[in-house]
């Protein structure tokens, strides 16, 4: 597992962050890039890897992952093509102690897979009461602070804690969900709630929230990031922030562009998501959001076993197991919507890398050589077999995807194959 | 999508829910309930249907009376009935649904009566029973959550037929608490199935379900329009806890907005049937003097409710 010199010959090279999309070769030392279509001089690789058939993207950078047990979620990771993720702070216990987050990034290193990149608690224990030591937690590798699912109930706590991380830069990311309007609510407040007889979440506890944090960051000038937008209403309102110059950022996770409140079915616990699926207009908004490059894509991978989901709906527990599902939905959308791969690849690599500020997410000569071959025209089925994640959790188990991922590579060293 | 409640030749396996019945199989129901309607009248009322199988009435959520109704029609059919107090035994020692219904089926129990205080928990454990290849173990749902209690929308649709005989030129208002009724939602679901010419939703904003007319219903926030040229009206009870504080500002207010009194009740048609699944409270949606009144078929209602669960059981024991 050392730094070899690569040369991956043939592939169908695609990095969104240059709109390359041809058959080039690409060349490796160092752990870095050295040469894109071109060796460089005096280059002679060390191995040679056929890529032929395959596509070479720049390996995928995902938002939030949930990582459980460290290391068959960082294997998951690799398996998807995953290269780079941010994980959010609601861990057990929450990350807001360096010490915590020191010894996540440890864990996370030496399985030497995907890297991981912490997300600190906003508040202390993430109650929501008291701010937490941020400048610590950045010192012990926290790229960003958030609430994860827990809300911030008082404004004026909401409104400090902006103002301290912008005093030092820090970016703040919030699922924007009104905890009052949301209250004991499962699923999208529609006709399959109403018809299931499941608590709704309104749409306006994702409007009120959304409106609330872009005034108070207007009011603190932070770095805004707002998590799993789930309607359009709520696409609107950032939408227009942007238009008015705000450089509010959003994404949604790779099931919500796929699925709605309709996927619930008879009580189908693996479509108990937070926020929750909601109407097919949603998804519509969502899916545009996410084209015209509003709102990235990421994966939301919360690993949750059996015990957790045979229960009834409403007590379940909210989440899918996605890491190894983020390129195959996200090419999904891409055949389904007749997008370029280079428009599509951006939302999971370029896009989200320049959110988190990370050098990845691109191919060009000096950059990290973290990269994914894929085969864009391979089947395979969802199974629980087929998951290397410790959680099975997703709608989509049992049906036929396409695009596999056949190696990654982080820091120049191949990490996973098939 | 896979009916949860029917097995491969579409014949009732499980009663989950109304929504996803065909309307044969509801006739069914009812015309089977009609003919043990006799058994109860007579002097012994045992049919022996059910003999040897094993009924579980499991109530993971208090509620002694429709637990005797199930308990009655069991025995009726002749079946040995066993009645488990879940509230107080195995879940509150940290015992999942799903192991207690796994412990019941080692002991070889062929039906169970499920009450559960969340929605879609019947649907769970068909579910796993599917997974677990034990269709010869049935599931009645005796009340979900606010999602489905199938028995009592059948036994309202036999005490309408009983009256009305022909569904197809009925109005129908449905009064009060709806968000929270899961007796208002099977009611829906079955005279839609049925074909009646309306169904009527009413009650205040707070009460009503989003998203409620995609059911195939007329919202009306005003009694006295949706009380006019009805032939049955249904009141749901108003729960204790829901009568003061952010749903409603009182019992008093509520009572004197959507209550049925005789007055009211003179907007509907002059032979109009007043129902109620009970238990009532008797001033706060209902008028004793509509109670006790000539147009209530409340008594009637539970007296059929054994009828039809019967009907049920032995359906469903037989597919």
């Amino acid at each position: 597992m050392s730094a070899k010199k690569l040369h991956i010959r043939n592939g169908r090279l695609v990095d969104p962050a240059h709109g390359l999309d041809r058959i080039a070769d690409l060349f490796i030392a160092d752990r870095r890039i050295v040469g894109v279509g071109q060796a460089p001089a005096d280059y002679s690789a060390d191995q040679s890897i056929d890529a032929a058939g395959l596509v070479v993207c720049p390996g995928l950078v995902d938002l939030s992952a949930r990582l459980g047990g460290i290391e068959p979620e960082l294997a998951a990771a690799v398996a998807g093509g995953v290269t780079s993720l941010a994980c959010p702070p609601d861990t057990k216990p929450p990350l807001d102690e360096p010490g915590l987050v020191e010894r996540l990034v440890r864990r996370s290193e030496t399985h030497a897979l995907a890297r991981v990149f912490p997300v600190g608690a906003l508040t202390q224990e993430l109650a929501g009461q008291k701010l937490a030591e941020m400048h610590g937690l950045s010192n012990a590798g926290c790229i960003a602070f958030s609430q994860a699912r827990r809300p911030i109930v008082n404004t004026m706590l909401l409104l400090r804690a902006m103002q301290y991380a912008a005093t030092f830069g820090y970016a703040v990311r919030l699922r924007p969900q009104d905890d009052f309007l949301a209250g004991e609510g499962v699923a999208h407040d529609g006709e399959v709630a109403s018809r299931l007889g499941l608590t709704g979440i309104p749409v306006c506890a994702e409007t009120v929230a959304v409106g609330t944090a872009l005034e108070l960051a207007a009011q603190t000038g932070v770095r805004l990031h707002l998590s799993r937008l789930s309607s359009a209403a709520g696409m609107a309102l950032v939408r227009q922030a942007r238009d008015n110059g705000m450089s509010v950022t959003c994404d949604v996770s790779a099931h919500h562009l796929h699925l709605s409140e309709a996927d619930i079915g008879y009580f189908d616990t693996n479509a108990r998501l937070d926020p929750p699926l909601r109407s097919l207009t949603d998804r519509q908004a969502l899916r545009a959001a996410a084209q015209e490059g509003l709102a990235v894509v990421c994966s939301d991978h919360t690993p949750i076993d059996a015990d957790g989901k045979q229960l009834p709906f409403a007590e379940a527990l909210p989440g899918v197991t996605a890491l190894e599902l983020l390129l195959p939905l996200t090419l999904l959308w891409a055949a389904q919507d007749e997008l370029p791969l280079t428009l599509a690849l951006a939302r999971v690599t370029c896009d989200p890398a320049s959110i988190l500020g990370i050098d990845a997410g691109a191919l060009r000569v000096g950059s990290r050589a973290d990269v994914c071959l894929f085969d864009p025209a391979e089947r395979w089925q969802v199974t629980a077999a087929s998951l290397r994640s410790q959680g099975k959790n997703t709608p989509f188990l049992g049906r036929e995807v396409q695009g596999r991922v056949r190696m990654t590579l982080v820091d120049g060293r191949v990490v996973f194959t098939a | 999508m896979h009916n949860p409640q029917l097995n491969a030749n579409g014949e009732l396996t499980h009663l989950l829910s109304i929504e996803g019945l065909p309307r044969e199989v509801i006739v069914h129901i009812l015309d089977t309930a009609s003919s043990f309607l006799k058994v109860s009248a007579r002097e012994v009322k045992k049919v022996p249907l059910l003999r040897g199988k094993s009924v579980f009435n499991l109530f993971f959520e208090n509620s002694t009376r429709t637990r005797t109704t199930f308990e009655i029609a069991a025995k009726r059919l002749s079946a040995d009935v066993i009645n488990l107090d879940v509230t107080r035994s195995s879940t509150a020692k940290g015992e999942t649904l799903l192991d207690t219904v796994d412990n019941l089926v080692a002991m070889h129990a062929d039906m169970f009566v499920v009450r559960h205080a969340a929605s879609g928990a019947p649907h769970l454990i068909a579910d796993h029973l599917r997974r677990l290849q034990r269709s010869d173990v049935h599931v009645v749902n005796a009340g979900d959550g606010r999602h489905a209690h199938p028995t009592q929308g059948l036994l309202d649709m036999y005490t309408i037929r009983h009256y009305k005989r022909d569904f197809s030129q009925l109005v129908v208002a449905i009064v009060g608490d709806i968000l929270h009724s899961r007796v208002a939602r099977s009611d829906i679901h079955a005279l839609t199935t049925l074909g009646v010419a309306e169904v009527r939703a009413v009650g205040p904003q707070t009460l009503l379900p989003a998203c409620v007319e995609s059911m195939g219903v007329r919202v009306f926030n005003d009694l006295r329009l949706g009380l006019r040229d009805c032939d049955v009206v249904i009141m749901l009870r108003l729960q204790n806890e829901r009568m003061s504080g952010t749903l409603l500002p009182s019992a008093r207010e509520y009572f004197r907005c959507y209550g049925l009194t005789p007055a009211m009740l003179e907007l509907a048609k002059p032979e109009a049937i007043v129902m109620h699944p009970g238990p009532m409270n008797r001033g706060v949606e209902i008028d004793s003097d509509v109670a006790d009144g000539p147009q209530a078929v409340i008594l009637p209602q539970v007296t059929y409710g054994i009828a039809v669960r019967m009907a049920v059981m032995s359906i469903i024991a037989g597919n």
